[in-house]
């Protein structure tokens, strides 16, 4: 036990800490921004998952970076239109939407990744990486140094997207209008904007935050595609999106502890315990928290909330 | 006076076959205030609609200052100088005054960001303009009813509107701030701004409005100059048939206390307490009015009476039992009934039947079930009788009662209220957005209640109403109790005003256990 908190509280975990929270707090940007627009979108699991295995592919056939970063991004991108044209424009419910096109996308990778491959191991397609990065000064500083330096780029375009996140909600006049729109749509339309175009806005954005999730999986934290690798990233995304309260900080405390307590398993897994019992408990753990953070939210009241003026006007009454 | 908007032989009909609007012809003058009143389905906010974009006429002409004009979206409407402000507030509640302001115009820094302080210098520059006292820079959650109103109507003057809608603008303020908003409506005239307003509140219409137009059934009746007409006559050509505005005769006997409530607390979800010992009585026989600006206890305290909601302490007694800790079943079966103010929320369920509706609260009699099986046939005699004697215009007993409209629906509730032959009745909100033929008959149907001897706890944030039914008034204010008035028939609704607002509380209020 006691080499285990030796090893809990030592530079290389908490530098895995950093590693293993890049592919949540992309995809929690996404949720947290669609969430700002009124839409629950639980189709994060879909996009990475597209997104990685386009970058893959793309970075094998043209051996280029960009190109794969700029296919992964766009295939986000239309994963995150796709499902706003379903639920937009065809009105279907925006869950199920989502639950469709997560299946999509774990049917359609498997099915190309066999044409592709031919049936062959997975490994055999190695991806080009995204590169890693030393930091010049904050390098040679101690502990510290070795935390923050020398990860993969796309650990610091994550930290980054935070900052771009708070940026574009609160300081642009499009952020502006996905808060009005996902607190009062009727408000946002009765002076003219059009409410479905700022929410497809909303979830192409986090069809990018999303892709850049799915590209750092495949081709940074791992650097080749395999079945279902998002491995429910997506959806945890979701809880800690919504424990950060959707605010930019807020979303990466939350995606930074679900990496901390999926860091702290991957070491305990070194342990004499059953793995499928480790395996469990960053899930235990979503469970946990989620239940501790609503309780905290609905605990002294167990009835329904008495209701407030806004959100109301969903059930009119039809003229005779 | 020049006509700034022309309306000419204006029909709607909705898909559904409804006819909204039957050649509607209506002139309105600029720089005037401009009433359309009408009761509820007459067609008015319909016709309002049209003007501003939100849905379409089927034929007819509207004419802009000489123009033809046929706004196909609001946005429209807003770009040739209308502004609308609606019955539900549009505003985001999470953003400051200023940035709803310039929702949809923001300006820019740089052409990319939002540019917040010019909003908030935009804002107050705009609010100064037009005397629109506002806090720029407060989140609308923070602010009362009254100002965010006022945001609307800077909203559509900082779009440069010359022509305002007010759709039922005064329905959620108090006299006092719709006095205030009437000095606003007074001075945007003299500044040449033209005004319709909706309403059906006649008194307010007598005393702001130039001209008026009286709809009713889809037609207009008339127009006139508001000095032509008289208060009654108004209501005449609105329902076509007199109306009694007049207070309710004061019971001839009153029994012992049916509902007592002693010191009684209750805290909010986000922690501030709302209610704050509360302590009263109603006797079999009466009608206790509650007056209050709403969010100031009220609901709370109608959802503690019928178990919805717990309580921190104090006692809730039906007759002598304690109802504090039953349930909302256990309580109706001690004889209290409850007309939710959320009807469509709490008071039926929307896509089911008039007769499962009806049946809801009963549907376990041997009448009309036994363990495993409905007598419909039972249920159908049963609602048909309801609708016979409640008034209620329904095709069928077995259609979806959210076909029915406002009016009727909130009947399908109190027939199945009352019917249940109760000793306490709770009605909160009675006849919120009913039309005054309906208002006028389910006061009809309360004051009988009260005359068999129940008693009657009304909450309504409608003064009007309060004044004519009760038969003592109480008047809550941030969760107390603030003023008793022993005998109602002398109040007025200038005397309830200063404590609905807090400025005023009668010293002895919230010591005093009522006898």
């Amino acid at each position: 036990m006691s080499t285990l908190l030796e090893s809990i509280f030592s530079v290389e975990f908490f530098f895995a800490v950093l590693r293993v929270s890049t592919p949540l707090i992309f995809p929690a940007l996404g949720v947290a921004i669609t969430a700002m627009s009124g839409n629950i979108n639980i189709g994060l699991e879909g996009i990475m998952l597209i997104a990685a295995f386009t970058g893959v592919i793309v970075s094998i056939y043209t051996e280029s970076l960009m190109l794969a970063l700029l296919a992964g991004v766009a295939s986000g991108v239309f994963f995150g239109a796709a499902l706003g044209y379903f639920h937009l424009k065809l009105k279907a419910d925006i869950i199920l939407a989502a639950v469709a096109l997560n299946f999509l996308a774990s049917g359609l990778t498997i099915f190309l990744l066999i044409v592709i491959t031919g049936g062959r191991n997975t490994s055999a397609l190695r991806s080009l990486t995204f590169p890693s990065f030393n930091i010049p000064v904050l390098q040679s500083i101690p502990v510290l140094g070795p935390i923050l330096s020398g990860h993969n780029i796309m650990t610091y375009v994550a930290f980054l997207s935070v900052f771009v996140y708070y940026v574009v909600l609160f300081k642009t006049p499009l952020g502006l209008r996905i808060r009005a729109v996902g607190q009062n749509p009727d408000a946002a339309r009765s002076v003219g904007i059009n409410v479905d175009r700022v929410k497809l806005y909303a979830l192409m954005i986090s069809g990018v935050f999303g892709a850049l999730g799915g590209l750092y999986l495949s081709m940074g934290y791992v650097s080749w595609f395999s079945r279902d690798m998002v491995a429910g990233r997506g959806f945890i995304a979701v809880a800690a999106a919504t424990m950060g309260g959707n605010l930019s900080f807020g979303t990466l405390l939350g995606s930074m502890l679900f990496g901390l307590v999926n860091t702290a398993t991957i070491y305990i897994s070194s342990l004499d315990i059953p793995s499928d019992l480790v395996q469990s408990i960053p899930y235990l753990a979503t469970v946990i928290v989620l239940a501790i953070y609503s309780a905290r939210n609905f605990a002294p009241r167990k009835r329904r909330a008495v209701s407030t003026h806004h959100g109301e006007n969903e059930h009119h009454e039809k003229k005779p | 006076m020049e006509t700034i908007l022309s309306i000419q032989n204006l029909w709607k009909i909705y898909p559904n076959g409804t006819v909204a609007n039957q050649d509607v012809s209506v002139d309105i003058k600029e720089g005037t205030i401009h009433a359309i009143v009408g009761e509820n389905g007459a067609g008015k906010t319909t016709l309002m609609k049209v003007v501003f974009g939100i849905t379409q006429a089927k034929s007819g002409n509207i004419s802009l200052r000489g123009k033809l004009f046929a706004p196909s979206q609001p946005s429209e409407a807003i770009d040739a100088g209308i502004g609308m402000v609606h019955q539900h507030l549009m505003l985001a509640p999470e953003l400051t005054v200023a940035e709803n302001i310039v929702l949809g115009v923001e300006p820019k820094r740089g052409g990319v960001f939002f540019d917040f302080d010019r909003a908030v210098q935009t804002a107050q520059e705009i609010s100064e303009k037009y005397q629109l006292a506002v806090p720029v820079d407060k989140p609308i959650s923070e602010l009362p009813i009254g100002t965010r109103q006022r945001v609307e109507i800077l909203k559509a003057l900082y779009r440069n509107a010359e022509l305002l809608i007010l759709d039922e603008p005064t329905a959620v303020l108090t006299p006092q701030e719709t006095e205030i908003l009437f000095q606003t409506l007074d001075q945007l005239k003299e500044q040449g701004k033209t005004i319709v307003f909706i309403s059906h509140k006649l008194k307010e219409v007598k005393r702001i409005a130039d001209t008026v137009t009286i709809m009713r059934a889809a037609k207009v009746i008339d127009t006139k100059p508001a000095a032509e007409l008289s208060i009654e006559g108004i209501a005449e050509l609105m329902v076509g048939h007199k109306i009694d505005l007049s207070r309710v005769a004061t019971p001839e006997h009153i029994g012992p206390a049916k509902l007592s409530v002693r010191n009684l607390n209750m805290t909010r979800d986000d922690g501030v307490q709302a209610v704050r010992n509360v302590s009263f009585e109603v006797a079999g026989g009466e009608i206790l009015g509650v007056a209050g600006v709403e969010g100031n206890g009220q609901t709370e305290l109608v959802r503690a009476l019928v178990g919805l909601l717990p309580v921190d302490s104090g006692e809730i007694l039906v007759g002598s039992t304690d109802i504090a800790q039953l349930s909302p079943k256990d309580i109706r079966q001690l004889g209290v009934s409850h007309i939710p103010e959320d009807r469509m929320e709490d008071g039926v369920a929307p896509l089911m039947s008039i007769q499962e509706n009806i049946i809801v609260d009963r549907y376990e009699k041997a009448e009309f079930s036994t363990w495993f099986r409905i007598f419909w046939k039972n249920v159908l005699a049963h609602t048909v009788g309801l609708i016979r004697d409640y008034r209620i215009h329904a095709g069928s007993p077995k259609h979806e009662i959210s076909s029915l409209s406002g009016g009727n629906i909130q009947k399908c509730v109190v027939a199945r209220e009352l019917s249940a032959d109760p000793d306490v009745v709770v009605a909160s909100q009675p006849t919120r957005g009913v039309d005054i033929g309906s208002w006028e008959h389910l006061h009809t149907l309360i004051v009988e209640a009260r005359n068999r001897g129940r008693a009657v706890f009304l909450v309504s944030a409608d003064l009007d109403e309060i004044l004519k039914l009760s038969t003592r008034i109480i008047v809550m204010f941030e969760g107390e109790i603030v003023a008793r008035f022993e005998d109602a028939s002398t109040v007025t609704a200038q005397d309830l005003g200063p404590y609905m607002l807090g400025i005023k509380r009668q010293e002895e209020s919230s010591a005093k256990v009522s006898a």
